[in-house]
């Protein structure tokens, strides 16, 4: 009885998702924007109801607000809240642009991996995130412009319990506010 | 009242008997729930199926039978004798099965939709009746009826409180999306305090039972905010430089406890429980969290790593000294006191383990007892009769609420079969 349900809901899923597949039109170049047409259209290309063509290619200039380096992301040892020595060009990077960016807030998020105890690591990964911040304090940036903050063990860059994936979740994000 | 020589020799001697073990599928489950363990002494209780129960939602024989199995100082006798509370059963037939007491009773329909529950409670070895209760209650309060009959049971064979219609607090996460929920003390009858697309953690039950704190990261950073449990209003109480989190409630529900980032550092402040200006308690150089008030009101127990390693700490409210409790390995978080303020869980990390432990707090030479094996243990909480924890744990690669006893005899799994559960918190006595 529950093979014969199960073999029912595997047929069913791959006819709904037949059904899917053929929906789509492989030679269209873009697809339509009609639905954005009415009301306040508030950003991007896709607003520009009339006489929109289809090879229109919208651009957007991240030079203009000199948005964060790549690298917004440094990492730290097991049990460890210090900023090693490789990551100083990234917060020296993340300073210079907060400094030419007087106006601009970030938050320094701090995480850590998913051993040990929520509360705790909420607190570790508020250290990792102070370091950091000092760091850039040190460079000239005013506490007026960061926000140490932290996320502990919730939320993991990757998932996994290996060194590997701990390794990877033991990190500071520089994030715009 | 049966003999409480039982009771207190539950703790003390060892196994005997075969493992037991039960399964028991209430009726539209969410959780399922599985009860494990030996206890020293247990009373064999037979629980009728209560006439026309099986005409309602709600099994409610079982459900009493769940209960006062997981408490772990009871039995259950398996019988399909049709009896009713009306019944004058025939003493000798009971030993026969080997019960020592018995609950029989029957649900009846109202006009005006309600139902009428009643029971009858007999102790066999005396061959007396015990009591009995009738109560007409609403079709939504039929679980609440079953464990309030489980509650009677207890606390007229053991002399003490039952906490089978206390409720409590978690959080799951399923994919993304978490959820606070509110449950029954038997995980079952959830209902969704908040829903989040953000971590939510260390839900904290007002000691009135009408509020709950919690942290919530819907602003990406750790926020403290109390909710009326009634009317899910919610007001934000702690929103400073960095994290708020960790709130525990005074015993007179005024004021908070909870860790604050705001001058640099997690260290430990009271706030009043509408918020305002919080007044700074610890000064250490350290991580110093997850504060709990004792009893009275006037000692909190925290964790701090001011020594090095995370262990937990007291300190007098009015000022003085701290002084470290924890000694025993090298990482000691998440303390969870008794109501009567005389043990302490908390979670230690054996090597790569986390578990859970129980400290004596009136015989501090005594090594604290590991009250599981498992190696995945996080946030203790006592029921509010000291005589069971609730904890968070894995199995099989899936967050899961268990129960223990305090000597780590008797356990029961509260699984929810859709989504990763953890946080738990035991809410107090009364709805």
């Amino acid at each position: 009885m529950k093979a014969t349900r199960l073999t029912l809901l595997a047929a069913l899923t791959s006819a709904v998702l037949a059904g899917c597949a053929s929906g789509v039109k492989l030679d269209d170049k873009q697809a339509p924007v009609e639905n954005r047409s009415t009301g306040t259209g508030s950003s991007n290309s896709g607003a520009n109801n009339a006489g929109t063509s289809q090879s229109q290619v919208a651009s957007v200039d991240l030079t203009k607000n000199a948005v964060a380096p790549a690298s917004s992301v440094i990492y730290f040892d097991y049990d460890s809240y210090v900023v090693k020595d490789e990551f100083r060009p990234t917060v020296e990077a993340q300073a210079k642009n907060l400094s030419a960016n007087k106006s601009k807030k970030i938050a320094i998020e701090g995480h850590t991996d998913e051993r040990g105890g929520r509360e705790y690591n909420l607190a570790l990964g508020q250290k990792r995130a102070e370091a950091v911040v000092k760091s850039l304090e040190l460079l000239g940036v005013p506490q007026t412009q960061v926000e140490a903050v932290s996320f502990g063990k919730e939320r993991p860059a990757v998932q996994g319990s290996d060194e590997a994936a701990w390794a990877k979740n033991r990190r500071a994000e520089f994030n715009t506010k | 009242m049966l003999n409480r020589r039982h009771f207190s020799a539950a703790s003390g001697l060892a196994l005997c008997g075969t493992a037991l073990s039960t399964t028991v599928t209430p009726a539209f489950a969410q959780f399922r729930v599985e009860i494990a363990g030996v206890g020293a002494t247990q009373v064999p209780i037979a629980i009728a199926k209560f006439r026309d129960e099986d005409k309602t939602t709600q099994a409610l024989s079982a459900i009493i039978r769940a209960d006062l199995e997981r408490a772990g100082v009871f039995r259950g006798i398996d019988n399909s004798v049709s009896i009713d509370e009306t019944a004058q059963p025939v003493m000798a037939e009971w030993r026969g099965r080997s019960a020592d007491a018995l609950v029989a009773g029957s649900v009846t329909r109202l006009s005006d939709g309600r139902f009428d529950v009643r029971f009858k409670l007999w102790d066999i070895v005396k061959g007396q009746e015990l009591g009995g209760q009738s109560n007409a209650v609403q079709p939504a309060d039929l679980r609440l009826a079953a464990h309030r009959i489980a509650d009677y049971v207890y606390e007229k064979l053991t002399g003490d409180k039952g906490v089978f219609s206390t409720r409590i607090a978690y959080v799951t996460r399923t994919g993304t999306r978490y959820a606070l929920r509110i449950a029954d003390a038997d995980g079952e009858g959830g209902q969704v305090a908040l829903n989040s697309p953000e971590p939510i953690i260390s839900p904290a039950w007002a000691p009135n039972g009408q509020e709950l704190a919690y942290v919530s990261f819907e602003k990406q950073k750790a926020i403290v905010y109390v909710q009326s449990v009634a009317t899910g209003e919610r007001r934000m109480i702690a929103n400073f430089r960095g994290s708020n989190s960790a709130p525990a409630w005074s015993p007179d529900s005024q004021s908070l406890a909870l860790t604050l980032s705001r001058d640099g550092i997690s260290q430990l402040y009271l706030m009043g429980r509408n918020g305002g200006e919080p007044k700074r308690i610890t000064t250490s150089q350290a991580i110093d969290t997850e504060p709990v008030f004792t009893p009275d009101g006037r000692t909190l127990y925290f964790v701090s790593d001011r020594g090095g390693g995370p262990q937990v700490y007291r300190t007098a409210l009015g000022g003085g000294a701290v002084e470290r409790v924890t000694f025993s390995g090298s990482y000691n978080i998440s303390p969870s006191l008794s109501p009567d303020g005389r043990n302490l869980a908390y979670i230690s990390r054996q090597g790569n383990a986390f578990r859970l432990y129980l400290m004596d707090l009136t015989n501090p030479g005594a090594t604290p007892l590991a009250l599981s094996d498992t190696n995945d243990d996080e946030s203790p909480s006592f029921a509010p009769n000291g005589r069971l924890i609730i904890y968070a744990s894995r199995a099989q690669g899936r967050d899961v609420l268990m129960t223990t006893t305090l000597d780590g005899k008797i356990k029961a799994k509260l699984v929810s079969t859709a989504a990763d559960v953890r946080e738990p918190m035991w809410g107090p006595y009364g709805r």
